[in-house]
């Protein structure tokens, strides 16, 4: 194995990633507040599971859609509104009707209006059929749900670290959602359960960003008790950087099978996680979570200046003679 | 960090091996292992079942209909607030009546009502449950309102108890009547404490299930009003003994009489008493009458045999109505005795419908309606173009990773394939051992958890080069890096498993099979991470002895 080795990141980067939260928190605010006006503006594109309804995705059995004449059909059974969208290939066709008003059993009574004036001409791929109760519940749960494990990953970051660092890691985490949030809503992707499910997702995947950068934090606080903390904070993010740069690579080629070949199924999951874990989680954790402690008061006792050289040098020196002694002691036997 | 005593080694490499052994049924068509003795077969029934979105098939989530199941239970309980009263020879101002989800009752004021009182109160019992035994809540609260007003009321936790055991009861019948029709292993199984929910694989149009389950089957017989025609009662006053039900017809035959009642079907005057209940079935079938239609054939226990015998003897020539779920099937006029327990249903059905309802008489009523919530059809089409596509993608994406990891690493990262790669299996080993099923979003976890377990290499690898770079030596800088990078790995698994877990105890369908595999692969990751990855390296190192780390 003597092949040269990539490497995406040169080893010694000494990029001043604190300096710029100068520019970092500006645009963050800026894209937080343009997130918030298009979720009130725009609004999300709620899908079945919490709007109840009827959503069917169907295929024409001969030749292409013809849509303009599956429109006239399904105004002809007066079920309010409906909208007709073509996907997947030419004879595929998504039918989506709002709910019905009149309790759970019209719900039923619509879908098979539909199935009796297309008849055979069509194959039904899959039909979903949600009443009012079901998709309020889901729609509670699911905003619970996210509540719930910011709130349980919180305290067990208060436990781990210090409560400077779980209020940062809330931070990052608020703006995470509130980007992805924007995202979908300038997208219009549908939002729906497995949407949770992705927020959720990108929720974990930018905390273990962020955990591990801050773990890094914490042992450079503990090892070097008097490097000034934005030079402790810029060498911690650039020992990490090379890892959180490859794991992202990874993730994102991941993602991005499941996005072009996963098929239309789990599409907007994809697509939500590729802009959340790829694009937000990584910037936040390196450019909001990690400068903000800064402000939340970590290592305000330390020296301020940015000069004081020597100390920077992040070469561990005692334990470094310990660790082998044990290997190759052991190794031995 | 680098040493495992021989035993260790062993146990790590074994439990790798048993748990990924366990992912190996997948693998095996279900139609060789047929063929196979029975104690061979247990060894591989454990195995992933493929969700209803990737196989194709139904799932239809039902929920009884709470006011039904109280408005039984006021019924009952104002039976019993009379009884207990008029046993105890205690008069009342005015009669119970079921009024706001209780009973109430004026009762004469004096020295019988603290009686009254006291005999009331005995009605109401301790509410015991099978799960946690004697819970110290009561059936009913009985309240004193003033002026004799007294309410008797269940209380909340009853009213649940009473909706679970509805639902508790609703379950076998409904197996029964999915079994009917013939549907290959269904699922069925409550969901909270109202709901049920049936899962049919490849079950494509479920109109006729739900048509099946949502039927109540509460069958009567009942005699028919004769001093008036329908048409009559309608006009002027329903005797209070009586009243309308609706025979439904076919649209074309019914158009000359269009009652606005019935909307196109006949209206017919039936005596409230019913003299012969569906309980007493037992059995129903097809047949076909003589004109060669078909109607249902049913029979009797030997207490509906005498009940209806001893009906048909009094009633001789007149019309006798048949009520399913409140609607008149037919109003034959009684012929003869009918003494022997049999009988027919006709009507105007189709062989079908004939069929379906010998289904529902047979497994009996359901203790109350059950409406359908949510409805969620997968065509077999879809089913296997999603295993396809989920197929495909996580190769392409393996493959990329695989590819990446070799190139970043060398030698180590195909020491992470590796790792990765057995962590997949004990994946499916788990999914298997707890006969998990996969769904699409559940194959999403996976993907994911393979982004994790490379992330896991990648902490640890990236750490031991840093250390080469602070200068120590080979050995010195792989352990050092292992032990730091795992400290990371854990707190930061820990974090994603918090967001699995929630998303287990929260979630429904889709969102729970993705927290199933997500929460799986976390384990395995952390375990092959611990224990695995760093074994490899260990063997490595101890047969190399390197001097410079090749990564």
């Amino acid at each position: 194995m003597r092949l040269p080795l990539l490497r995406i990141v040169p080893d010694d980067t000494k990029f001043d990633f604190i300096r710029f939260r100068r520019i970092s928190f500006p645009i963050s605010a800026v894209l937080s507040i343009l997130a918030i006006t298009l979720y009130f503006t725009h609004g999300l594109n709620f899908g079945i599971d919490f709007k109840g309804g009827t959503v069917m995705e169907v295929r024409v059995k001969s030749g292409a859609a013809d849509l303009a004449q599956m429109r006239t059909t399904i105004a002809g059974l007066h079920l309010g509104d409906f909208q007709l969208q073509q996907y997947g290939g030419p004879d595929q066709v998504l039918i989506r009707i709002a709910e019905q008003p009149g309790g759970e059993a019209e719900q039923q009574t619509a879908k098979n209006k539909v199935h009796d004036a297309f008849g055979d001409s069509l194959e039904y791929l899959r039909e979903d059929v949600i009443g009012a109760r079901v998709s309020g519940e889901q729609l509670y749960t699911g905003i619970l749900g996210m509540f719930a494990a910011i709130g349980a990953i919180l305290c067990y970051l208060w436990f781990r670290f210090e409560w400077q660092f779980a209020l940062g890691a809330m931070i990052a985490n608020v703006h995470d959602i509130v980007l992805t949030l924007g995202f979908m809503s300038i997208t219009q992707i549908d939002f729906d359960l497995t949407s949770i499910a992705a927020l959720l997702t990108i929720l974990g995947y930018s905390l273990n960003d962020t955990v591990v950068i801050y773990d890094r934090i914490r042992e450079m606080l503990r090892r070097y008790k008097k490097l000034p903390m934005t030079e402790l904070l810029n060498v911690s993010i650039n020992a990490t950087l090379s890892r959180s740069i490859i794991t992202h690579v990874t993730v994102a080629m991941s993602l991005l099978a499941l996005l072009l070949f996963g098929g239309q199924a789990i599409h907007s999951f994809t697509a939500t996680m590729m802009f959340g874990v790829v694009l937000v989680g990584t910037y936040t954790s390196v450019f909001i979570a990690s400068p903000i402690l800064i402000y939340l008061g970590v290592g305000t006792g330390r020296a301020q200046g940015q000069d004081d050289a020597p100390a920077a040098d992040p070469t561990p020196a005692k334990p470094a003679a310990k660790a082998p002694a044990q290997a190759t002691g052991r190794g031995r036997r | 960090m680098l040493y495992f005593s021989r035993w260790k080694a062993a146990a790590i490499l074994l439990t790798a091996l048993i748990v990924c052994a366990f992912a190996i049924p997948n693998f095996i068509s279900p139609q060789t292992v047929k063929n196979w003795p029975n104690w061979a077969q247990l060894f591989v029934a454990p195995r992933v079942v493929l969700g209803l979105d990737l196989q194709g098939g139904s799932h239809i989530l039902l929920q009884v209909d709470k006011s039904d199941v109280l408005r039984q239970r006021l019924d009952t309980l104002r039976t019993d607030v009379m009884k207990t009263l008029r046993d105890a020879r205690i008069t009342w101002a005015n009669p119970p009546v079921a009024r706001n989800g209780g009973v109430e009752v004026r009762l004469r004021e004096g020295p019988t009502f603290d009686t009254a009182l006291s005999k009331l109160r005995e009605l109401s019992q301790p509410i015991s449950n099978n799960i946690i035994g004697v819970t110290g809540q009561r059936t009913l609260e009985i309240t004193d309102l003033g002026n004799g007003l007294v309410r008797i009321a269940p209380t909340e936790a009853a009213a649940n108890e009473r909706i679970r055991q509805t639902i508790e009861q609703a379950i076998p019948i409904i197996e029964k009547r999915v079994n009917g029709m013939g549907l290959v292993e269904p699922t069925i199984q409550r969901q909270g404490i109202d709901r049920v929910l049936v899962q049919v694989p490849g079950l494509g149009d479920p109109r006729e299930l739900i048509k099946l389950i949502g039927t109540e089957a509460k069958l009567e017989f009942r005699l028919v009003n004769s001093t008036m025609s329908a048409q009559q009662a309608l006009q002027g006053s329903i005797p209070s003994d009586s009243e309308i039900l609706c025979e439904t017809r076919d649209q074309k035959n019914s158009a000359n009489v269009t009652p606005p009642l019935c909307d196109g079907g006949i209206p017919w005057l039936v005596y409230k008493q019913v003299m012969v209940e569906g309980g007493d079935l037992t059995d129903a079938r097809t047949g076909f009458d003589q004109n060669g239609r078909p109607d249902i054939e049913f029979t009797f226990n030997a207490t509906g045999a005498r009940k209806f015998g001893q009906v048909t003897q009094e009633n001789i020539g007149r019309p006798f109505a048949i009520i399913l779920d409140n609607k008149v099937m037919s109003a034959p006029t009684i012929q003869s005795a009918i003494l022997g327990g049999r009988g027919q249903i006709t009507g105007n059905f189709t062989v079908e419908e004939a069929n379906n309802l010998a289904i529902v008489l047979r497994s009996g009523a359901l203790p109350a309606k059950l409406t359908p919530i949510e409805q969620r059809v997968v065509g077999p089409g879809l089913g296997q173009d999603s295993i396809t596509k989920g197929k495909y993608a996580s190769a392409v994406g393996a493959a990329l990773v695989v590819l990446f990891m070799l190139v970043t690493y060398g030698l180590f990262g195909l020491f992470a394939n590796v790792a990765v790669a057995i962590n997949v299996g004990m994946i499916f080993g788990i999914l298997s051992l707890l006969n998990a099923t996969l769904t699409l979003p559940g194959i999403a976890g996976i993907v994911l958890t393979i982004g994790i377990a490379v992330d896991s290499n990648v902490l640890i690898y990236e750490r031991i080069r840093e250390e080469v770079r602070h200068g120590r030596n080979a050995i010195a800088a792989i352990d050092a890096g292992f032990s730091r990078a795992l400290a990371t790995i854990l707190d930061s698994n820990i974090t994603t498993f918090i967001a699995a877990a929630v998303l287990f105890v929260i979630g429904t369908g889709p969102v729970r099979g993705f927290a199933v595999t997500l929460g799986i692969g976390i384990i395995t990751t952390l375990f092959t991470a611990f224990t695995l990855t760093r074994l490899i390296v260990a063997y490595w190192v101890r047969m190399i002895r390197p001097q410079r780390v090749p990564i």
